[in-house]
């Protein structure tokens, strides 16, 4: 399988290219347009601020791309974000896979959201086998919306989706590298689809 | 619901982990990497790395370090210990990092702060303050304690989460070290004063003061060292307690 680590400039591709090693997969690094083309799985990661991140992929050209890609594709954490369609962070226009807004957590509650939450209404087979309120690391201060893409809701001050699916694209708002085993069964069946 | 996170510090030096650490079964306590995933393994919520190395050379020993354990740790980690620039930040995350932890530099330059969050984002900042408490104020110290700066902790709070600072670890030099349990009243007030996540760190010796660091101190997450490293609290153990008086744990 060829699996490809779509690398834009925001973020920490090392990890998520370390965690897929650990289940035996071996993935490429690149923001080649050709290169994730040709892949028969994409991750999409991301962290950092969404509208740079957006400005990063529209100087490569890579937003249509991505949109336009038919394999499976795993947005991650800001990756997840940019495929909505707007988020409230620097009023930035996303790709418009997910018709989803990005919003701020209120002030009633820590920002950022860090640390081990649970994920539960678990839905599609990139949550088999994983149990209903599983803990998961998260680390945002922006949140997708619910809606009837939700795979997964988290709660924090807010229900929000801390998982999205529509056909071919998946995203998730933990980071499934750094959520222990948990993390590492969903990154699998994402890897083993 | 969120949990309240359970984390063991690490010293580094020269890439290797220092302080006698007791594990049984453990080849080798000096190799951060086996360390860390025995501590996860365990059901640490994560690791911050305290690099105490004072040469250049020590410093490179680090990154390799961070390498290799980001390669095989399944959970976050931090690291932190003599970051004086954004490269060095840029350093440390591009080898597997998840956030960085800046103190004295910081409190040199608070710029610094600002920087690193613009270009990697508030969420990989943590800012580590030690405060010693001098007639009834809470003075920020650098240099492990030993030099006393112009800085009040609330202030400073305020001001580091003004600039981006995605998370505060407060370490009372009054309570370091004593394993009398944390200071839960200044970490009660630093909770009331900013709204990022707060870590608890200075004092740990029991696991009731675990309970009163989260429900007296409010705290976020609590860090320690010694009592995870001789085994004097087991992780699972103290989980166990913290779930039974109603605090949220990651089981």
């Amino acid at each position: 399988m060829k699996l490809v680590i779509l690398d834009y400039g925001a973020g920490n591709v090392k990890s998520v290219q370390f965690a897929c090693k650990r289940l035996g997969f071996d993935a490429v690094i690149s923001n080649n347009a050709e290169v994730l083309k040709r892949a028969d799985k994409v991750i999409f990661p991301g962290v950092g601020e969404a509208s740079s991140a957006m400005k990063k992929l529209k100087g490569k050209q890579l937003d249509h791309v991505i949109k336009n890609l038919e394999q499976p594709v795993l947005g991650i954490c800001l990756g997840m974000q940019l495929m909505c369609r707007y988020t409230e962070e620097g009023t930035t226009q996303g790709l418009g896979i997910f018709d989803v807004s990005v919003k701020k957590f209120a002030p009633t509650v820590k920002v950022p959201h860090i640390g081990w939450n649970t994920i539960s209404g678990l839905k599609t087979s990139l949550f088999k086998g994983v149990s209903e309120a599983s803990y998961v690391y998260l680390v945002h201060s922006f949140y997708a919306e619910k809606s009837n893409e939700t795979t997964a809701l988290t709660t924090y001050g807010v229900d929000y989706s801390s998982a999205l699916q529509k056909a071919n694209f998946f995203g998730v708002q933990f980071h499934p590298e750094k959520s222990g085993d948990v993390g590492e069964l969903i990154l699998n069946n994402f890897l083993t689809l | 619901m969120l949990a309240k996170r359970i984390i063991p510090c690490l010293d580094i030096k020269n890439g290797r982990t220092v302080k006698g650490v007791n594990f049984v079964n453990l080849i080798d306590a000096g190799n951060p990497v086996e360390l860390a995933k025995r501590y996860a393994e365990k059901g640490a919520d994560e690791l911050v790395f305290l690099d105490i190395s004072a040469t250049q050379e020590g410093r490179q020993t680090t990154l390799t370090m961070v390498h290799d354990v980001a390669e095989q740790l399944n959970i976050p980690f931090t690291v932190g210990g003599g970051i004086n620039s954004v490269n060095d930040v840029e350093a440390l995350l591009k080898n597997g990092a998840d956030k960085i932890s800046i103190n004295s530099s910081a409190v040199r330059n608070p710029n610094l702060i600002a920087d690193i969050a613009r270009q990697f984002g508030s969420q990989c900042v943590v800012v580590a303050m030690d405060a010693k408490c001098i007639n009834n104020e809470w003075i920020i110290h650098l240099a492990g304690g030993t030099i006393p700066t112009r800085k009040e902790l609330f202030h400073w709070a305020k001001e580091v989460e003004l600039l981006g600072a995605g998370e505060i670890l407060f370490t009372s030099m009054n309570h370091d070290g004593t394993k009398n349990g944390f200071a839960n009243e200044a970490l009660s007030q630093l909770s009331k004063t900013v709204n990022i996540p707060i870590i608890a760190s200075g004092g740990a010796g029991t696991i009731q003061h675990f309970v009163d660091a989260f429900h007296i101190g409010k705290a976020d997450a609590a860090l320690a060292a010694s009592v995870f490293h001789f085994e004097d609290i087991e992780i699972a153990d103290l989980k166990q307690v913290l779930s039974t008086n109603n605090i949220e744990v990651r089981l």
